[in-house]
């Protein structure tokens, strides 16, 4: 088991900025993240993307900025568990807790700092009524076992690489494949879209361009899929499984389930010291909330070193906190 | 002046009136009107989260390009006339058209 004082969930630029504020108060931190790199959105997303709001920083970009702050922490020895998502949350008889992910690293840790960001990315979900209904039982967002769908009739819905891949692999193992796109061309790989035209041509697969699912039904499992056209027109497919590829979106995820108090999917917090309604837990960044947040690096950087001054009580119960700034002390490490 | 009309979630619309020769998206002029938009990557078609519908209008903007088509490829909601509002500039093409606000909430 991982030991450490501080364990942070999310390695964005926020969670970054945490260790070494941490670090000033001789903490130690592990960071955890569902993604296989440090930076969160700004290396997933946007990493060359100029960003102007950093004091000192004319201009500096997103990749740029998480760079410096791995410098920046490097002092301080950070440990990470990268590309695993936290699952489950215990707390310790002496108040410490044991985070677990999904892969089954275990971190014991004196407090808790989620900087999620945006939180979890869970797959996109087509509104569908009764959805969720059928997840299980028919509907799924990943193939997880293709061999599962052998001799079945499959609808795959979207119009990326996942659908254009899922289609041309199932043309060879399910029963009766269906590919649904809104669209009437794919702008996935060219190789794969030319594929699944050539399938589409010999039959071995349905191509249904200008359409979009609009209600599913079945008894215990699911039974159709009702499409509707770019005209109106409405189609009924016999369907034994759907399978929507749209993506990954963000949302909270386990999170949710640790007694936290959420608005609006974010996790609220004491502006004092962006503790939660969960002794020991702080939540830092984008994914908290409180009268007058402001999303912006900035202002979790800020939240992310009054969070410490804070959680140095829990890490150091015996000791008195004094202030220094780094002028005076320098970057103390370990 | 160029008019257009929002749509909000709540289906009430209302008419905007932006200066012509302002080098604004229209997902900038939602923000500025205090619209409740995501917007998450600031503009660079690759968060999806400006989606609008246009309801009115579809015909007269410049086509989507292959970046803003991918994300909306993204979206389980994407209709025919799904567009990114960080990828449409506020110019004439706008005039008396009508965008429905369809991105998630801030």
């Amino acid at each position: 088991m991982i030991t450490t004082d501080i364990c942070i969930i999310g390695a964005g630029p926020v969670g970054l900025f945490a260790v070494f504020e941490a670090g000033l108060l001789k903490m130690r931190c592990h960071l955890i993240d569902a993604l296989p790199q440090v930076g969160g959105q700004l290396s997933e997303i946007y990493p060359q993307k100029p960003i102007y709001d950093i004091p000192g920083y004319p201009e500096i970009k997103a990749q740029e900025l998480v760079d410096n702050l791995m410098e920046q922490i490097e002092p301080f020895h950070p440990t990470f568990t990268l590309g695993e998502r936290v699952e489950a949350l215990e707390r310790q008889d002496d108040g410490s807790f044991v985070i677990t992910t999904n892969d089954s690293t275990s971190v014991h840790c004196q407090v808790v700092v989620i900087a999620g960001g945006l939180g979890c990315f869970e797959p996109r979900k087509p509104e569908i009524q009764n959805l969720e209904q059928f997840e299980g039982k028919g509907v799924a967002y990943m193939v997880k076992n293709p061999e599962q769908l052998r001799d079945r009739r499959v609808v795959l819905a979207g119009g990326g690489d996942s659908a254009l891949d899922w289609t041309i692999f199932l043309a060879n193992i399910a029963k009766e494949v269906t590919l649904v796109h809104r669209s009437d061309s794919f702008r996935g790989a060219p190789d794969s879209a030319e594929k699944v035209f050539e399938l589409a041509k010999e039959g071995r697969v349905n191509l249904v361009l200008q359409s979009t699912i609009t209600s599913i039904t079945g008894s215990g499992h699911l039974q159709e899929v009702t499409i509707t056209a770019k005209d109106k027109t409405v189609t009924t497919l016999a369907a034994d499984n759907l399978i929507p590829l749209f993506g990954l979106t963000p949302k909270l995820g386990p999170i949710a389930d640790w007694g936290l108090r959420i608005d609006k999917a974010a996790i609220s917090v004491d502006t004092t010291d962006y503790s939660t309604n969960v002794e020991r837990i702080y939540a830092i960044g984008d994914i908290n909330t409180y009268p007058g947040k402001l999303k912006l690096i900035l202002s979790g950087f800020h939240e992310a070193a009054l969070m410490c001054q804070s959680a140095f009580k829990y890490v150091y119960p015996n000791q008195k906190l004094s202030f220094k700034y780094t002028t005076v002390n320098g970057i103390p490490t370990f | 002046m160029i008019q257009f009309t929002l749509e909000d979630r709540n289906g009430e619309r209302q008419p905007v009136e932006i200066p012509e020769g302002i080098n604004l998206s229209l997902m900038e002029v939602l923000k500025a009107s205090d619209y409740n938009v995501l917007a998450t990557c600031g503009g660079m078609a690759l968060c999806a989260t400006c989606h609008v519908q246009v309801l009115e209008g579809l015909d007269a903007l410049p086509p989507a390009r292959d970046a803003e088509l991918d994300m909306l490829d993204t979206l389980p909601d994407a209709e025919f006339d799904s567009r990114l509002s960080c990828q449409i500039r506020v110019d004439e093409a706008l005039e008396g058209g009508i965008f429905k606000i369809k991105g998630p909430e801030q």
